[in-house]
């Protein structure tokens, strides 16, 4: 029997009886369906994280930060040490410190192999931001400035040798600051409040390059170089020299096509050099790392449901090997080879998974990409830009290769059972 | 010489061993020429269907040999005998073996679907063998809803799609009335007469065997005696 014989006719013999092969795809449309819905959540999520790493920082920027040194042993506070750098708190959460970097810690990093540049990260915290009188609103701004790439909604990205100071604003605030749209906001001049070390408000004007979604992490916005400049000489102004020159973390930029080994050893010389460097990337490692925990285990519950459909499809089978007893014997009288008839009759439970497959992962794109869209709507509306279930093709293409596989094992054992059936033997079966 | 298209030498079939052995077969001779009709006789448990089985190369012998031309039938093995039985041989059982829920041709091309024929020279040739047995305007009807004498003959069409040397029929006529179980023969002493081809028919039917040119009665796997019919009156095909 040639091949194309062999699987239009295990097509046609698994819809001989109709009733037990639709069961059997049903069971293995569950496990099918549930495995593509749990990917399609993890796909989801973490497109969406990765959307988030390119709105909040550039890949080849790193957080560094010297971390205070724990003093091992020893019970109790720490003994004052009059020598030691000034202790900064910094945004890593509640309570953390780290040292205070000066221009030689610059200098060291700068002598690092891979570090194209090193800069202080300064924090900006301007008062507020108004256009046209319609009310002043506090603002945010992203502390990760430097490199950034906006997933912008209207207007452009800033082009990198304006000179004008340029920023782009989170869509929540566009309809308090009095714009009719986000198209309308573009190009817009707006005033921006800022304290300085005195407490002088100065203001300063700006236009607006682009709207952004809100991200992950709070409806922050995004500032030009030229802006920050502006903001950051407005905000030091009249503060000690000390005040100006201490800075609780820097940004350090390296190659953007470093590879891993490359951005590895970078940290580890930092490490060695008593600094702790962090990309963005490790920023959200350990939320991925969760993610793709969680997906994990659901993943986990569907190969579950898989496995029980693969039962299904091994009595189907002995079923159907029982039932053909004759006919199989008589394919043997006529010359059929046992691996013709054991081919004959795993492609069948192969096309039983592929229906299943076909179907489950069918439909739960259907549902997925509807009930996505609902979330999208209503729950999850805060959340600009999440698309909650998404499909991409090689895990489709993996959930589709695992039932036919967990299929074809489950053919083994009926279809050798067939295969080895003598032809009188099954000629004399009444 | 040409030698016998089939032939045995003492061949033996043995089931079992101890208190529960049982001589199925026992030192068989045999020699069937090309275009025989050969008649084999016997009481159920005579050892007559074994004996048809091992000659169609689905059973293997205890001892003894089964010639094929004149080859030992044992060196031929794999791929070769699944070649072997598909292009020589051609079978009629009494239970008809049809696949019920496919059509009459799909029946009919099930031997050319094994020997790999291509889709459309197969179908051409099915349809030739059907036109042969008067059943062309079958061709589309399910197998189950034929009548049996109709079921036999799409039976024998199937048997001899791939134009085989040798048809073994295994009661042909068992599960027919007269009437319809004469037609099937007339079909069967036809291809005989007209295509050369060998017939070996099991039966324990009185007049079948009398139709044939040899008779080979068997009793406790021994064959007891042979006889070659000299009042072979092949009646005109009516079908």
């Amino acid at each position: 029997m040639k091949s194309i014989d062999i699987l239009t006719t295990a097509i046609g013999n698994s819809f001989r009886s109709r009733l037990r092969t639709t069961l059997t795809v049903i069971a293995i449309f569950i496990g099918a369906f549930t495995l593509t819905i749990t990917n399609g959540l993890g796909t989801g999520i973490n497109n969406y994280i990765d959307t988030q790493l390119g709105s909040i920082g550039a890949s080849d920027v790193m957080t560094v930060t010297k971390p205070v040194e724990t003093t091992e042993g020893a019970e109790g506070p720490a003994e004052y040490d009059p020598d030691a750098a000034a202790e900064v708190s910094a945004n890593q959460g509640p309570g953390m410190t780290v040292l205070a970097l000066t221009d030689d810690d610059f200098d060291t990093m700068r002598e690092l192999d891979g570090v194209l540049s090193v800069e202080p990260a300064v924090s900006i915290r301007p008062d507020y931001v108004e256009w046209e009188g319609n009310g002043k609103f506090e603002l945010t701004v992203s502390e990760l400035s430097a490199g950034i790439s906006v997933d912008l909604i209207a207007g452009d990205d800033f082009s990198a040798s304006a000179t004008e100071a340029q920023l782009v604003l989170p869509t929540d605030y566009i309809e308090p600051l009095g714009f009719a749209d986000n198209e309308a906001a573009i190009g817009e001049t707006v005033t921006i409040g800022i304290t300085d070390a005195l407490g002088e408000q100065h203001t300063i004007e700006t236009v607006i390059a682009g709207v952004q979604e809100p991200t992950l992490f709070g409806s922050t916005a995004v500032l030009n170089d030229a802006l920050s400049a502006e903001l950051f000489d407005a905000q030091g102004e009249g503060a000690s020299g000390a005040a100006t020159e201490q800075f609780a973390s820097a940004t350090l930029r390296f190659a953007p096509d470093a590879t891993d080994a490359e951005v590895t050893a970078l940290k580890a010389d930092l490490t060695d050099a008593g600094y702790a460097g962090t990309t963005v990337a490790d920023q959200l490692g350990t939320f991925t790392t969760v993610i793709d925990g969680i997906i994990l285990v659901l993943n986990g519950f569907a190969i579950i449901a898989l496995l029980a459909a693969g039962f299904g499809i091994v009595n189907t089978l002995l079923m159907s090997v029982q039932e053909r007893t004759r006919e199989i014997g008589l394919m043997k009288a006529m010359g059929m080879s046992g691996a013709r008839i054991f081919a004959l009759f795993s492609t069948e439970a192969v096309f039983i998974g592929f229906l299943g497959s076909a179907l489950g992962a069918g439909v739960a794109m259907a549902v997925g990409s509807l009930i996505s869209s609902v979330l999208s709507g209503g729950l999850l509306a805060d959340l600009g830009g999440l698309q909650i279930i998404a499909f991409d093709p090689a895990s489709i293409a993996l959930v589709f290769a695992l039932v036919m596989g967990i299929a074809f094992l489950a053919a083994v054992l009926p279809a050798s059972r067939a295969a080895r059936q003598s032809p009188i033997d099954s000629l004399r079966y009444e | 010489m040409k030698p016998p298209v089939l032939s045995t030498r003492d061949l033996s079939k043995r089931y079992g061993s101890g208190d529960t052995r049982f001589d199925a077969l026992q030192g068989i001779d045999l020699d069937i020429a090309e275009g025989e009709s050969v008649a084999i006789v016997g009481k159920s448990g005579s050892g007559k269907s074994t004996l048809m089985h091992i000659l169609a190369l689905l059973d293997t012998p205890t001892a003894g040999q089964v010639l094929i031309d004149g080859v030992d039938a044992a060196t031929v093995t794999g791929t070769a005998l699944n070649t072997l039985r598909n292009r020589t041989f051609g079978f009629v059982f009494q239970q008809f073996f049809l696949t019920p829920n496919a059509t009459v041709l799909e029946n009919v091309m099930l031997p050319l679907k094994i020997a790999r024929i291509g889709s459309r020279q197969r179908t051409a040739m099915a349809r030739a063998a059907l036109a042969d047995l008067d059943l062309a305007d079958k061709a589309a009807n399910k197998a189950t809803d034929l009548s049996g004498g109709q079921k036999q003959r799409v039976v024998i069409a199937r048997a001899l799609v791939n134009n085989p040397r040798i048809i073994f029929a295994d009661e042909p006529t068992g599960n027919l009335d007269s009437v319809t179980g004469a037609t099937v023969e007339d079909t069967l002493f036809a291809l005989n007469r007209e295509q050369g081809i060998t017939l070996v028919i099991v039966t324990h039917d009185e007049d079948l065997a009398a139709r044939c040119d040899r008779r080979i009665n068997i009793r406790d796997g021994r064959i007891v005696d042979s006889l070659t019919s000299t009042s072979t009156s092949n009646r005109a095909v009516s079908a």
